[in-house]
This record gives structure tokens, C-alpha cells and sequence, in this order.
């Protein structure tokens, strides 16, 4: 009896605990947004290198133009975990860049990998006149600001698989997303696009990506990589990605390292109280 | 409710002696406490973005013989001097026993590189930033307790015990030095 | 328990701390010998781990306010410098945000145990009320900590539930500036928080120890809820229940890391990834979840009663939810402690344990449509629970019969394994 008052009891209230977060994310009437296979997903996730640095070139050669990313650091780029450029590579590329420095003669001076990702635009009401009153968002933490929702009661399931993935989900739907016409009934404002994702549907981003408009560099052992709008925002994805999570790799292996203590110790502690208690009646 | 405390758990059973299953349990603990310090403590060391500038790279170029000027390496203000002949001379010509901390000017340079005098540039008595070429030794002379140094920055005079500090450094290319 | 102490002085340095301050002897008779029943259930557990919370949260806190700045332009980079670039930041933020989380989820079920087990009934009354004031402090605490990161989800809470004051007749939009520092949240908001969130946890730890002296005088209640008759029911605290207790807060620890380490974004809302923005208001705002069961009283009264308009009476109503809980002692008029012997109360007690539930999942919902009125009824219900059926319910229930002691509970337990195979499973 007890023990079945437990369980039941322990069910409701891991219910309870389990259920709520999420549904908050319950109440939008988006459209449903597919999950993607990413390489980063669950516990033993990891990063892709090659990935990782085709969704650099990416952003740099396209986001970058409007997008600002004002906590990325150069140096991040080289560091373990990450798209692991050489520290001479990203020397070279902070120096590609000026950066303001008001100590510096003339206020600018080329960059060093200490220094952050030097925005597109001096101001935030600069970016909005230059981008017809819209603001690109700022994309250091992108990745972890946009989300997806999943009806009750599958989000559920989340808490079971560590879910996290909601952002690169999100940004490659959307970046797929772009319609030429939009659906009968609905139009859209001058200077806007139609997008199926987008909240509202009318993007101020006219469709960044194409297929063929990037061309990526074969990899080292020759393997190449389909050049289509779909890869290109997968990959991108998975740098933003990176960007808003740098610390992705080392805290999934601290993790592991973590658990396995628990459940040793918990072990251990099940035993000693076993044993302790052997000699009581309760 | 005192009565039956009062009897003190007397049929309590005692814990026999330590076995092995308290030993694995208290060690299994115990690394789990050094777990748990050391992230807390390491989290007071120096951050990533501080020790991306404990090393800075300098361009020399833009500093004419004569002139030097204050850069700023890990927090602290670092003299660069462009040093003249004159002064080289002069610092070369210091015998090494009339020194209070004797150094050699070439210890104090780099080979091939003498004109470039890089110090940090608080005094090593109390730590006040001392005026340059200015001073008896025509060197730096620290406003705020009268040490004195020369053209090679070493204490003359006053209460400042050290020379000028040099911070480890090298030449990257005539013209680029790495501080660090 | 005033029992004689059983502390002997080990040598010539104990004596004469002993002689001056006897912390030894305190801690003795406090930390280890206290006396405690045996018949305990895991449900007990919460006590111990609830105390783990409040060191984790006290000492990741004073980590965090090494590296946070409380500025309105900064706060929010400053919290993911933490995450990117401190030593280990990225998993001490996290330990503390999801530690927030986990703390009331413990929370909840220690009082959904006392509350079912009736261990606010006399003599524990005070026990109990410094318990739901750790509560009202732990809400007050969480709240200010939540805008401190300065994301959108940060910057309009502090807005909307700042605005709960307003509802105040003729003195709220006075109150309300004396809150905020200004005329709207900004940083002299931020930075009163930020001062109030690191004073407050020691506040809390404080009455914690009160509550924990207030348990120590009459002892602890237990799972048939008859008091202990004579030593024989009882075990030292250590090494019984310290260790128990660190079994329990061990196995805690696997939901509470494997949220940190893997999904530590997942209990809170990807819009606080948005630096707050006084100019735009998300969507969609809600509460984190442990607040939502509230939030979904606040929200239940959308209409005027009497004189009261609906915002007022939201505002009263939310007070009251929590204000009801300090009454408990009072409201429940039976006899019997433990809910495992009323058979009446155990129907209306799992109707309230889902009620919750319910309004939990409410607070979330939008307030349209079909969930205003369930969230009417839940929020009748919550209140019908302890004014009118917990007042009632003590009259009219007839109890089973008590065991007559804790050792008599614990024989029938031992004695009885065809008749109650399930209960016979659980005896170790």
C-alpha cells in the first residue's frame, strides 16, 4: 500500500515538475518545426569541426554584413571545442579587421584575436536605416534566444532527452522558410518577405541564402559537402549555434564525468544506509 | 517527551568498526568534495578574456630616437624608450659598484637591440609611475619619494630598493616586440 | 528535547571550550544525538535536502557576484562573460539557475508532506509558520535573482509583478516608485535587487534556523503521526538519518546535474537571451514555473467583486493563496494527524495535489478561452480546500483506528506480510 502511494504520489509530483516549463511554449500558434539531427544534440554530443568552420564561412561572408555577434571573440575561434582555426589563422583574420579603439591613433587599429567580433554598424539606429527600420538582431546568443514548441504532451520527452536544440532548429526552418508568393489571403508590406516561420510572417531579411552562393573549400581528406541552400543553413545553424554555446563540448564531458560519480556514490550511500539501518525495525 | 529521552537511546545500535563499505563510501565522498572545491576556487583565477592580453604585441616603428612612450601590458603601465647614443654611452659607461642593484646595461637589453629600453614603469618602492628624462642620471626620477634611476633605469638614488622591472619580452621582428 | 546531554568532554582543550561556549556539546545533542523517529518515510528526506539547496545557492551566488555587474548596459554581458569566459562559469551559472529551480521543487514537496501528513498540527504550529515564511522568503528571493540576468523574460517581470503593488488603493503608485527607484524598472531597480538577492538568502538561512530549533522541541512528526512514546522509537539523528539523508540529496543530485550539464536552458525561456528592452514585451510572458500555480491565481480574477475591481481582487486572492497557508494549523479541525488514516481527507487531499498541478500548467496556458474558467474552479478549489474542507472535514470524518505507538505501527508492519504484501516490500 505504501509503496504504491509512493509511486503514485512520485509520479505526480515528477508530473508536476516535468510538465510545466514548457508549456508555457504550448500556448504559441506557431508552425510545428521539425527537429534536425544535429551533431551536438544529447548527452554525448559534440560539435562537428568541418561543420563548424563551413558555418564561419557562412557568417562571415554573409550574416556578418548586417548581423553583429559583439561577444564572439576572434580567439574563440581557435580555441578547443570550437571550429578550431590555428591561433596563426585567427591572428591573421583579427588583423583583416579595424577595430574602434579610442586610445588608438585615429580611433581604429586592425584587430588581435583578443578583441570581439567588430559589428557591421556603428549604432543600433544606424543598422535599422540601413535594413529599412528593422534591427538585425545581435547573433552571439541567437542560437539560444530562439526556440520551437511542440504540443502537448511531447514536449514532455524533452526533459527525458536534454533537449536543447530549439534554436538551430528554429534558425534553419526559417532560413528554409522563404516563400516567392506568399499563401492566398495573406500580404505582405512593402520591403518585407513571406516567411512560414518567421512570428507573423513578414521578415525584414530578404532570403540570405541560395543554393551555389557560397563556395566552401574541399575538406583535407577530400570529402565535399552538397553547396544547396539546405546545407548552408544547417552548417550556419551549427555555428550560431557554437557561437551562443562555446562551452557545449566541455560541460557534456564534465557531465558524463558527473554522473557516473552520482550514481557510484549513490550506490555506495544506498548501501551504507542499508546496512546502518539493517539493525533497526522501521 | 523528556522522560523517554532521558533513556538516551540506549538500545540504539552502535556502528560496528569502520568497514570497507564506510571506507568506499567516505573516499567516494571525499573526491566528490575535492570535485566540487576546485571549480570554486579556480573560477578566482585570471579569466579567458584577461589572459587573452597577458601577452600584447608592440609595433616599435612609430617611435623616434628620444621619445618613448607608455604602453599598457596586464593592467600595468610599461615604458618603451627609444634610448640615444648618448645615452646608451652613458649607461654603458656606469661602473657596476657604484650600483645599488648591480645589472649591466646589456642585462637589462637585447643583444643587437640596445636602444630599446622596455621597463614597467612603477617605481619598486611604493609602486608611483616616476618622470621621465628627468633626474641626476638623466633618467626617471619618482615624484613621490625621490628615487632616482639612470638612462638604463637602474636605482641611484633614494629609497627605491630594485631597478625598474623589465617584463619578459622578445623581438619578433626589428620593428615587433611580444610583452609576455 | 530537553533531555540531559550525554556529551563528555574528550580532553583538557574540549573542557574548557565546554566551560565558555559549549558549541561541542550543542552540536552534540543537536547534530547527533537528537532523537528521531524511526519509522521515518523518504518523504522526510526534503528536510535535508532543502538545507543542501540553500548552501549550493548561497555559495554559487557569492561565486556569481564575483563577476556580475548590476548596471543596466552591462548585466547582461556580464552574465554570459560568466558563461564564456570565467573559469567553469558556464556550469556554476548554471548550478545556480537550475538550482532555483530544483530548490523548489524540493520545497513543494516538503509542504505537500506536511501537509499531509499533518505536521503543522499541534504542538508545531510555529514550526510550520516559520516554514511558510522560508517560502514567502525563498519566493521574494527567486523573483529579485530572476531579473538580474536583464533579459527580456527579466525586464518584464520585475515590470508586471512590480505592478502588483499599483493595484494597492491610493497608495500603490507611491509604493510603487519607492520599489522601482523611478517612474519604470531601470537600474535603480536592478541595482536594489541585486543588493536585496544576496541580503535576502541569509535572511532565509536565518529563519532556517529557527525552523530547525522549532522542530527540535517537540521532534519530529512521523509518517501515523503518534508522537514517540519512549527511546525505543527512536534513533541518533547521525549516523541513522545523516546518512539516509545524504543517500536522498545524493539521488537528488542526478535530475539536478543532468539538467546543468545537459540542458541547463531548458527549465527557463529562450527570450531572457534578449537584453531587456523596456520598448517591446515578448509575446508571450510567463513566470518561471514554480511560480505559475500563483501567477494563475493572480490571474483567475479578471472580474470586479463589489467595490473591489478585478485588479485589486487578483492581487488579494494571490496574497491570500499564500497568506491562507500561515492558517493551516488553525483551519484543520481533525484530531488525527496523518492523512493515512482519514479516509475522506486522503480524496480531498490528491484532489488538491492535482488542483495544483492544474494550476501550475494554467499559469502557463494563455488566459483565453476554455482556461479562464478551469482556472476559476481551480482557483475556488484551492481555497474550498483549506476554508471549508479542512475546517469541516474534522467533524464529520471518522478516522480509522490509531496504532497506539510507533513500535506498535512498525510490529503490524513486520507481522502482517500476506495481508499487506506491498508494505511488507518496503521494510528493509
Amino acid at each position: 500500500m505504501i509503496k504504491t502511494k509512493s509511486i503514485i504520489g512520485a509520479l505526480l509530483v515528477s508530473l508536476l515538475f516535468a510538465a510545466v516549463p514548457a508549456a508555457a511554449q504550448d500556448a504559441h500558434a506557431a508552425p510545428e518545426i521539425k527537429k534536425e539531427a544535429w551533431s551536438f544534440a544529447g548527452p554525448f554530443g559534440t560539435y562537428d569541426r568541418n561543420q563548424l568552420q563551413r558555418g564561419f564561412q557562412v557568417f562571415k561572408e554573409v550574416c556578418s554584413s548586417c548581423h553583429s555577434a559583439h561577444l564572439l571573440a576572434f580567439r574563440n575561434l581557435s580555441e578547443p571545442g570550437g571550429p578550431e582555426f590555428t591561433e596563426g589563422q585567427v591572428k591573421a583574420l583579427a588583423a583583416s579587421y579595424e577595430i574602434n579603439d579610442p586610445e588608438a591613433a585615429g580611433g581604429k587599429r586592425p584587430g588581435i584575436a583578443a578583441d570581439r567580433w567588430p559589428s557591421p554598424f556603428a549604432s543600433e539606429q544606424d543598422a535599422r536605416d540601413a535594413n529599412g527600420g528593422a534591427l538585425p538582431p545581435d547573433m552571439s546568443v541567437l542560437a539560444k534566444a530562439r526556440g520551437t514548441t511542440q504540443p502537448f504532451p511531447w514536449w514532455i520527452l524533452n526533459y527525458f532527452t536534454a533537449y536543447a536544440e530549439g534554436g538551430p532548429d528554429y534558425i534553419h526552418a526559417l532560413l528554409n522558410g522563404y516563400e516567392e508568393t506568399p499563401p492566398e489571403g495573406v500580404t505582405i508590406p512593402d520591403g518585407k518577405h513571406y516567411n512560414h516561420y518567421f512570428p507573423g510572417n513578414a521578415i525584414g531579411m530578404a532570403p540570405p541564402l541560395s543554393d551555389g552562393a557560397i563556395t566552401y573549400e574541399e575538406a583535407a581528406n577530400g570529402t565535399t559537402v552538397p553547396q544547396t541552400l539546405d546545407q548552408y543553413s544547417r552548417d550556419v545553424s551549427a555555428f550560431l549555434m557554437w557561437v551562443a554555446e562555446p562551452h557545449l563540448v566541455e560541460r557534456k564531458e564534465a557531465g558524463m564525468r558527473v554522473m557516473v560519480f552520482l550514481v557510484v556514490f549513490a550506490a555506495l550511500m544506498f548501501l551504507v544506509k542499508r546496512k546502518l539501518w539493517a539493525r533497526v525495525e522501521h | 517527551m523528556a522522560t523517554q529521552s532521558n533513556l538516551a537511546h540506549q538500545d540504539a545500535p552502535q556502528p560496528g568498526r569502520r568497514d570497507f563499505l564506510y571506507v568506499a563510501a567516505g573516499a567516494v565522498g571525499a573526491v566528490g568534495v575535492a570535485g566540487v572545491a576546485w571549480p570554486l576556487i579556480n573560477q578566482l583565477n585570471p579569466d579567458a578574456s584577461v589572459l587573452a592580453l597577458a601577452s600584447i604585441e608592440f609595433d616599435l616603428s612609430g617611435i623616434e630616437e628620444g621619445q618613448s612612450v607608455t604602453i599598457k601590458w596586464r593592467g600595468l603601465p610599461v615604458f618603451v624608450r627609444h634610448r640615444t647614443a648618448a645615452e646608451i654611452e652613458e649607461a654603458k659607461a656606469v661602473p657596476l659598484n657604484e650600483l645599488k642593484d648591480p645589472e649591466t646595461d646589456e642585462q637589462r637589453t637585447k643583444q643587437g637591440h640596445e636602444q630599446w629600453l622596455i621597463m614597467i614603469a612603477n617605481c619598486t618602492h611604493l609602486g608611483c609611475i616616476p618622470v621621465g628624462e628627468s633626474g641626476e642620471y638623466d633618467g626617471w626620477f619618482c615624484p613621490c619619494h625621490g628615487s632616482v634611476y639612470d638612462t638604463a633605469g637602474r636605482i641611484r638614488k633614494g629609497p627605491a630598493p630594485k631597478n625598474l622591472v623589465v617584463p619578459p619580452y622578445e623581438f619578433v621582428s626589428d620593428t615587433l616586440v611580444q610583452i609576455g | 528535547m530537553a533531555h540531559e546531554s550525554s556529551y563528555v568532554p574528550g580532553n583538557a582543550v574540549e573542557k574548557w571550550i565546554d566551560d565558555r561556549l559549549p558549541i561541542i556539546r550543542w552540536s552534540k545533542e543537536h547534530l547527533m544525538d537528537y532523537p528521531t523517529p524511526k519509522n521515518l518515510n523518504y518523504w522526510w528526506t526534503f528536510g535535508a535536502i532543502l538545507a543542501f539547496m540553500l548552501v549550493v545557492q548561497i555559495v554559487t551566488g557569492i561565486v556569481l557576484a564575483m563577476h556580475y555587474t548590476p548596471h543596466v548596459s552591462l548585466a547582461f554581458d556580464s552574465v554570459e562573460h560568466i558563461r564564456r569566459d570565467v573559469n567553469g562559469g558556464r556550469i556554476l551559472q548554471a548550478v545556480h539557475a537550475v538550482g532555483a529551480s530544483m530548490f523548489f521543487a524540493a520545497v513543494y514537496i516538503h509542504m505537500f508532506r506536511g501537509l499531509y501528513f499533518g505536521s503543522y498540527k499541534a504542538p508545531r504550529e510555529i514550526l510550520w509558520i516559520l516554514g511558510v515564511l522560508i517560502f514567502v522568503l525563498m519566493v521574494t528571493t527567486a523573483f529579485m535573482g530572476y531579473v538580474l540576468p536583464w533579459g527580456q523574460m527579466s525586464f518584464w517581470a520585475a515590470t508586471v509583478i512590480t505592478n502588483i503593488l499599483g493595484a494597492i488603493p491610493v497608495l500603490g503608485e507611491p509604493i510603487l516608485q519607492l520599489l522601482r527607484g523611478g517612474f519604470a524598472v531601470d537600474n535603480a531597480t536592478l541595482n536594489r535587487f541585486f543588493s536585496l538577492h544576496y541580503l535576502l538568502p541569509f535572511v532565509i538561512a536565518a529563519v532556517v534556523a529557527l525552523h530547525i530549533w522549532a522542530l527540535h522541541v517537540p521532534g519530529n512528526n512521523n509518517p501515523i503521526g503518534v508522537e514517540v512514546k519512549n527511546s525505543r522509537e527512536t534513533v541518533p539523528f547521525h549516523p541513522y538519518y545523516t546518512m539516509k539523508d545524504l543517500y536522498a540529496v545524493v539521488l537528488f543530485c542526478i535530475p539536478f546535474a543532468w539538467f546543468v550539464f545537459f540542458a541547463p536552458d531548458l527549465l527557463g525561456h529562450p527570450d531572457n537571451y534578449i537584453m531587456a528592452n523596456s520598448q517591446v514585451t515578448p509575446t508571450h510572458i510567463v513566470p518561471e514555473w514554480y511560480f505559475l500555480p500563483f501567477y494563475a491565481i493572480l490571474r483567475a480574477i479578471d472580474f470586479n467583486i463589489f467595490f473591489i475591481d478585478s485588479k485589486l481582487g487578483g492581487v488579494i486572492f494571490f496574497a491570500g493563496a499564500i497568506l491562507v497557508l500561515f492558517f493551516v494549523p488553525w483551519l484543520d479541525t481533525s484530531k488525527v494527524r496523518s492523512g493515512s488514516f482519514r479516509p475522506v481527507f486522503k480524496w480531498f487531499y490528491w484532489l488538491f495535489v492535482i488542483n495544483f498541478v492544474m494550476l501550475t500548467w494554467l499559469g502557463s496556458a494563455p488566459a483565453e478561452g476554455i482556461y479562464v474558467l478551469i482556472a476559476k474552479l481551480c482557483t475556488a478549489y484551492y481555497f474550498i480546500y483549506f476554508l471549508v474542507v479542512l475546517p469541516l472535514l474534522g467533524r464529520f470524518e471518522k478516522p480509522r483506528p490509531l496504532p497506539e505507538s510507533i513500535t506498535e505501527s512498525v510490529l503490524a508492519k513486520h507481522k502482517a506480510p500476506v495481508a499487506q504484501p506491498a508494505a511488507a516490500a518496503t521494510t528493509h
